[in-house]
């Protein structure tokens, strides 16, 4: 008797919900003014990298008085795909979401929806996709973190006058997520950075092969911190290295926001993308019926390549004044991140290379990126792809 | 003499309502608790909040259909370490089982996928995924039957392994180069994905869970197997007495048990996320350890325990969606409730007596 009992439930538990999903779901028509605008974050405001883009929604959303919603501790499976098209059925007309592994679910969303705008940031394909709904956007970090490499070559000066250090000790360590292009240019453009006022520096770069690993990203610091780093900055997203930095008293100069609350007495500088600029201007086509660029690369200038507040307990006298004096000559393109006298590969100048722009499985190198002298970066498309492995920076584990 | 003021007795037998209304009191005390935590740390209405949550595991279509779709994944683990459970074989490594043949999956979707017919290439897939699955179930198994090692710490290291093997794959084959990322496989030929029935992409998913469902029902319930499984739980003593080979009955169990992981993993990839990650089974191996105990090993009650679990997991995204709340705190929420429905269990099994009223008797 039970057990028949059970049985009829189920079966009537199960028909029910297939009856139920029979009825189609309520979709609204964007009608091209009213914007409402679908946010997906991989994790939630306790990631710094998501926390950044968070703040830029939410400021941008009040500022074009548009509605908005946000679905955090999205993954990057299927999970993604679902979440576009909910936030579809509640009314956006426009999505966006935040993390690398994103983009194939945002794409295969989008081009089953094609009257929604998808946007996404960090991403290497929609300029080769042929979705016309699908768009792709970053920053020129590079600039913000070589910008923040002169700040940690100049309290590398300040250890070297001071006699803390000698002038070849000047040795920087660098945690990293992956050896990805975007993580190869971030470190590149600091390095450079700092080299460009303390000449003798050097550096080691440790990968942890994850973006967010808040145990590893602190074991990394502290393997860069035995082998006798006296400065530490980080691409990976927990707190893991700012921590392991205040815990050693070695200075630090972080991404993605201030950890200034967390580190008082060691963290220098940030460099960070604020996303604020180009949310508003997503925002901003749908509204006029524009056509969303297919690659949107911010900038200094846009306002989306930003240095916190330095921190004079930390930071070398006279950091602020220097990094004013830098931006300024970058602006006016007057001195060049990767400028290919600045560095050399294997001993040797570079005067041509073919970038993986088109991104494909052989990674093919399709696109010549150097011209005038320099190495072209995020010009052909948004996400970095600057990949050499310069002379000076030594990669400590580059099985990631 | 001091007696305690209450003796706690296990209970020979309880009516099935009786045990239904302890069930049904119970998810009321858990639905009243879960209102007093939510005003207490939100000061919003809960039964707003509670409207939400059912909200986001039925209020649309789409909603409906990702109900079933992730009832019909975490069913599927669940039914596949049963058959271990009920023979007293603690598989805590149903999470490797299933990223075994979710890799293998995603290795033939990847190799073959552009090269083979469908009707050739499904059949491959189908064979792989169930050999790496049962493989990787039936190394602890093996241990177990030869030197009886510790089963439980066995299948947990596995995971750990499956883990470490995916991220190293997924390093090599990562588009673009060093992003750590495979992106979906085949999405412009959609070769060796499961074909949409009607129109929807997870009824394909969800029939095959069905049959799976009933195929474990039948196997326990009224097969000579199920039979041997039982009795070698009760006590594997009596199992050798009467004659049953109880390390063939081990090994014979774990490499079924690996077979439905291994199956549930080409859900997953080939049926599902199109990709494979080391967090493709997204801890739910460990979820179905839970679902299966609580459905006390009945395959017929797990589909309800497991949607419900998926019910709340779904409610608890949307209200954080909605209100704007992080999302650990639907998951006290979830924690709350999932408590009781476990705590409840206690009572009924077991009866407590209060001493006063049998000194009353007495007198």
């Amino acid at each position: 008797m039970k057990k028949v009992l059970v049985a009829l439930l189920a079966a009537l538990l199960v028909l029910s919900c297939l009856a139920g999903c029979g009825n189609g779901g309520k979709k609204e028509e964007a009608n091209g003014k009213t914007v409402k605008v679908g946010f997906i974050y991989l994790h939630d405001e306790n990631s710094t990298y998501d926390r950044n883009f968070m703040e830029g929604a939410k400021a941008a959303c009040k500022a074009q008085g548009v509605e908005f919603l946000e679905k955090t501790g999205i993954p990057e499976t299927n999970a993604c795909y679902e979440a576009a098209l909910d936030l579809i059925d509640h009314g956006c007309n426009v999505i966006f979401a935040d993390s690398f592994g994103h983009e194939s679910f945002l794409a295969q969303a989008a081009s089953e929806n094609p009257d929604v705008q998808f946007c996404h940031a960090t991403g290497t394909t929609a300029h080769t996709a042929n979705i016309a709904n699908l768009h792709n956007a970053f920053a020129s970090i590079y600039e913000g973190r070589y910008l923040a490499g002169v700040a940690a070559g100049m309290k590398l000066n300040e250890m070297i006058e001071s006699g803390a250090i000698t002038a070849e000790g000047a040795k920087m360590g660098y945690v990293g997520a992956y050896t990805y292009a975007e993580v190869i240019s971030g470190y590149t453009s600091f390095f450079l950075g700092a080299r460009s006022v303390c000449p003798s520096v050097t550096m080691q770069v440790q990968f942890t092969g994850s973006w967010y690993d808040e145990t590893l990203e602190k074991e990394a610091a502290q393997t860069l911190l035995n082998n006798g780093c006296v400065l530490i900055s980080q691409h990976a997203d927990s707190m893991g290295a700012p921590t392991a930095c205040e815990e050693a008293g070695v200075p630090n100069v972080s991404y993605n926001g201030s950890t200034i609350s967390a580190c008082p007495n060691t963290f220098i500088v940030s460099s960070r993308i604020n996303w604020q600029p180009y949310f508003e201007y997503m925002i901003q086509c749908v509204k006029d019926g524009k056509a969303i660029d297919t690659d949107w690369t911010g900038s200094i200038a846009t306002g989306s390549v930003e240095l916190t507040a330095v921190n004079d307990k930390a930071a070398a006298e006279g950091t602020q004044a220097k990094i004013d004096e830098v931006k300024a000559q970058l602006e006016k393109g007057e001195i060049h991140v990767f400028d290919c006298a600045n560095f050399t590969v294997g001993g040797a100048a570079i005067d041509s290379y073919m970038a993986d722009v088109d991104t494909d499985e052989a990674y093919t190198p399709d696109t010549e990126v150097v011209k005038d002298g320099y190495f072209h970066e995020s010009e052909f498309r948004s996400a970095p792809y600057f990949d050499l492995a310069i002379d000076g920076i030594e990669q400590l584990n580059a099985a990631y | 003499m001091r007696e305690p003021l209450f003796h706690i007795s296990k209970r020979t037998e309880i009516a099935l309502v009786k045990a239904w209304l302890i069930r049904i009191a119970a998810i009321a005390l858990a639905l009243v608790l879960c209102a007093i935590v939510t005003f207490a740390l939100t000061g919003l209405n809960p039964l707003r909040v509670f409207a939400t949550l059912v909200d986001g595991a039925i209020g649309t279509a789409r909603r409906r259909w990702s109900l079933l779709q992730g009832t019909a994944i975490l069913l599927c683990i669940s039914l596949a370490v049963t058959p271990a459970f009920k023979m007293r074989f603690w598989n805590t490594g149903a999470e490797g089982q299933v990223l075994a043949g979710a890799m293998a999956t995603a290795t033939c979707m990847l190799f073959l996928g552009n090269r083979l017919p469908s009707p050739v290439l499904f059949p491959i897939m189908f064979v792989c995924a169930v050999i790496a699955g049962s493989v990787w179930g039936v190394i602890p198994a093996l241990f177990k039957a030869k030197w009886n090692t510790n089963e439980t710490l066995f299948t947990l290291m596995m995971n750990y392994i499956a883990m470490q093997i995916i991220n190293y794959f997924v390093y090599q084959w990562a588009v673009p180069k060093g992003s750590g990322q495979i992106g979906i496989i085949n999405g412009d030929t959609k070769a060796g994905w499961l074909p949409a029935i009607f129109g929807q992409s997870y009824l394909c998913n969800i029939l095959i869970v069905v049959v799976i469902t009933i195929f474990i029902f039948i196997y326990l319930r009224f097969s000579k197997h199920g039979y041997e499984i039982a009795v070698v739980g009760e006590s594997e003593n009596t199992a050798r007495y009467i004659g049953i080979n109880v390390k063939r009955v081990i090994i014979r169990t774990m490499l079924l048990s690996g077979a439905i992981c291994g199956i549930c993993g080409l859900l997953i990839v080939s049926g599902t996320d199109h990709t494979v990650t080391r967090d493709s089974a997204g801890g739910q191996g460990f979820t179905a350890i839970m679902v299966s105990w609580l459905a006390k090993f009945d395959p017929i009650v797990m589909i309800f325990v497991s949607m419900l679990i998926i019910f709340l997991q779904k409610g608890a995204i949307e209200i954080s969606t909605q209100f704007g709340l992080n999302k650990s705190f639907s998951e006290i929420l979830t924690g709350i409730i999932i408590f009781f429905i476990i705590g409840c269990e206690f009572f009924i099994n077991y009866q407590i007596h209060f001493n006063h009223s049998r000194k009353e008797a007495k007198a």
